[in-house]
């Protein structure tokens, strides 16, 4: 909880600068170098994508297009290919959005009641629980992978969509729930305690109390869970089978795979489609956005 | 009164995703890959049991041990480049500058991004031929060079740049968020005493910040760890074998090389180091101290 407060920005706090000097123009000239780093590969994909192979060819990176024409990016929509399929990225957006939505559901659904027991009810073994839950957080996925492979083909799961809603809910949930669980522990136990002497169960408690006071965590969670499904590039490829890659594996596919000669203008085009989700996220969620990735390893 | 598990059985109904998906897809699976690694299996799983053999062939495979070299190259500059490099970026944002707000969001943006998408981006930047080096060569400096990745010694140095890029607003964020929370009288006083504001940060600040630093640092090197899209977007591994990693590493022996006794006894070692690494500070924050709230 004290990392939801603390890391919303509030007034500047650093040494109050005594008059504008050379010193100042030395804070604008790092900001605005180091601004210039993060903003020209941005750049740099748009103006690429805008441009015709002929212009490309030229080798000026940062020059504006000469004439700017979308056909790279209907291209990249509707006709790039990726070894033989010539059906653009499109598909992949598809598969991405089947992945998503019912991976973001189910993982905070399964995160939110995990928090909430853990949090207010800690039966027996919910420590060992969240400890182990953490530390899963943690192990690098390799470890994991094959035997979730043959689990998965063994109830036919492995190659499809819902496989995958899986395999991202497992991954998910010790993030999930250590939000939640930090979220209840700044809820006052004595709420918890009323709601229990006027005779509310487990779930009265959780559906009809809790959830309702729980909205800005679901909003986190929701942000941190859209990007980083949306971002995946391993589950997709390992667990989604060759008819149901997501968004990112196709992108890659597309531009990694050498046939003929590399159109870099659709490659960047289908770069920035590949991003429009995520950054559409940051640029609405703002703050929320800072909220949920500074609350991902802090105490609780 | 009842034993606690009864009173709460709804509870551990409630629980029973969260403990099947520990038990099975978590330890299980860990177990089911360790066992494998103590087999000589290659496409299938069998249980003929060779001990550690496939360890010393691990360690004595010059693909493995270029991709941990190359973990320690990444890691440690990728770590520490965010460290200093978003550090410098907060204190500069916290210093009552005009469009703030503007500031930080162009800096965190790429920290929305996939690893995909930032590997393909600085691939076309930097690609020797159509990239910056060419660009720059045609405003007219000829002999200009930068052609690190297609350079084998140097791709890695690529590869930590793009992650740093990526992962540098992160740390602006969570080392902002403390510097604001630093007491304003601590300027006051310092001013008074006539200390010079660098001194300030260097020897007051910076200590103040030590569990934000501690949270980035944990965040930044699971990421080290797990690098595997990044190098797939970027390189793919090349030149040659020079930019492989371990996560990489692992996924190739499982998927397309058919090792899997090796490939397990890859992914073994590699959660190993994670859990020395960090079995003392999951303790220290999450067990050492009784939570005060309930």
């Amino acid at each position: 909880m004290a990392s939801l407060t603390a890391s919303a920005p509030v007034e500047p706090s650093g040494p109050r600068p005594k008059r504008i000097g050379p010193g100042r123009y030395g804070v604008y000239a790092f900001l605005i170098i180091s601004a210039l780093f993060f903003l020209i590969p941005l750049y740099v994909m748009i103006v690429t994508s805008l441009k015709p192979m002929d212009e490309i060819r030229l080798g000026n990176l940062f020059a504006l297009p000469g004439s700017p024409s979308f056909d790279a990016w209907i291209k990249a929509w509707s006709q790039a290919c990726t070894g033989l399929n010539c059906n653009g990225i499109h598909v992949g957006m598809l598969n991405s959005v089947k992945i998503l939505v019912p991976s973001v559901l189910l993982s905070i659904a399964v995160g939110s009641v995990t928090g909430y027991a853990l949090s207010f009810w800690r039966p027996k073994g919910a420590n060992v629980l969240f400890g182990v839950l953490l530390l899963g957080a943690f192990i690098p996925y390799q470890v994991f992978l094959y035997p979730l492979v043959r689990i998965l083909s063994m109830v036919s799961l492995y190659n499809s969509i819902p496989g995958v809603v899986f395999v991202h809910t497992i991954f998910g949930l010790p993030l999930m729930t250590l939000l939640f669980r930090n979220f209840y522990a700044g809820i006052p136990i004595d709420l918890f305690k009323a709601a229990r002497v006027d005779g509310g169960g487990f779930w009265a408690i959780f559906l009809r109390l809790m959830l309702p006071l729980s909205t800005p965590i679901i909003v986190v969670a929701a942000i941190l869970q859209i990007t980083g499904i949306w971002n995946d590039f391993l589950f997709g490829l390992i667990f989604a089978g060759r008819e149901n890659f997501p968004m990112t594996v196709q992108l890659n596919n597309v531009v990694n795979s050498s046939f003929g000669e590399k159109e870099y203008n659709v490659n960047m085009a289908a770069t920035i489609l590949t991003a429009l989700v995520p950054l559409f996220v940051y640029f609405v969620s703002g703050r929320w956005f800072v909220r949920g990735i500074a609350s991902g390893a802090v105490k609780g | 009164m009842k034993p606690r598990f009864f009173r709460f059985w709804m509870a551990q109904v409630a629980l029973a995703p969260a403990w099947l998906i520990v038990i099975f897809a978590y330890i299980g699976t860990i177990l089911w890959t360790i066992q494998i690694s103590f087999t000589s299996s290659k496409v299938f799983p069998v249980s003929n049991y060779v001990g550690f053999s496939q360890y010393t062939r691990l360690f004595g495979s010059e693909r493995w041990i270029i991709s941990v070299q190359n973990l320690a190259i990444f890691g440690v500059i990728f770590i520490i480049g965010c460290l200093v490099l978003g550090f410098l970026l907060a204190v500069f944002l916290d210093q009552r500058i005009r469009a703030e707000s503007m500031f930080r969001t162009i800096f965190l943006y790429p920290y929305a991004l996939s690893f995909i998408v930032t590997g393909l981006v600085w691939q076309w930047t930097l690609n020797p031929t159509l990239g910056i080096q060419q660009t720059v060569r045609n405003w007219g400096w000829e002999s200009f060079t930068f052609d690190w990745l297609s350079r084998g010694d140097r791709a890695i140095y690529v590869i930590a740049l793009a992650g740093m890029w990526q992962a540098s607003g992160l740390v602006m964020a969570i080392l902002l968020a403390g510097l604001r929370g630093v007491d304003s009288e601590l300027w006051k006083a310092a001013k008074v005493d006539g200390i010079p504001t660098w001194r300030v940060y260097v020897h007051i600040v910076i200590p103040i910040l030590a569990p934000m630093f501690a949270t980035a640092t944990v965040l930044l090197a699971t990421a080290v760890v797990k690098v595997y899209d990044l190098v797939v977007a970027l390189t793919n591994g090349g030149p040659g074998i020079s930019t492989e990693v371990p996560a990489k590493f692992v996924i190739e022996y499982l998927f397309q090389r058919q090792n899997l006794g090796l490939a397990t006894a890859a992914s073994t070692v590699m959660m190993i180091t994670v859990l020395c690494v960090l079995a003392p500070w999951l303790y220290v924050q999450y067990f050492r101290q009784p939570r005060s709230a309930h």
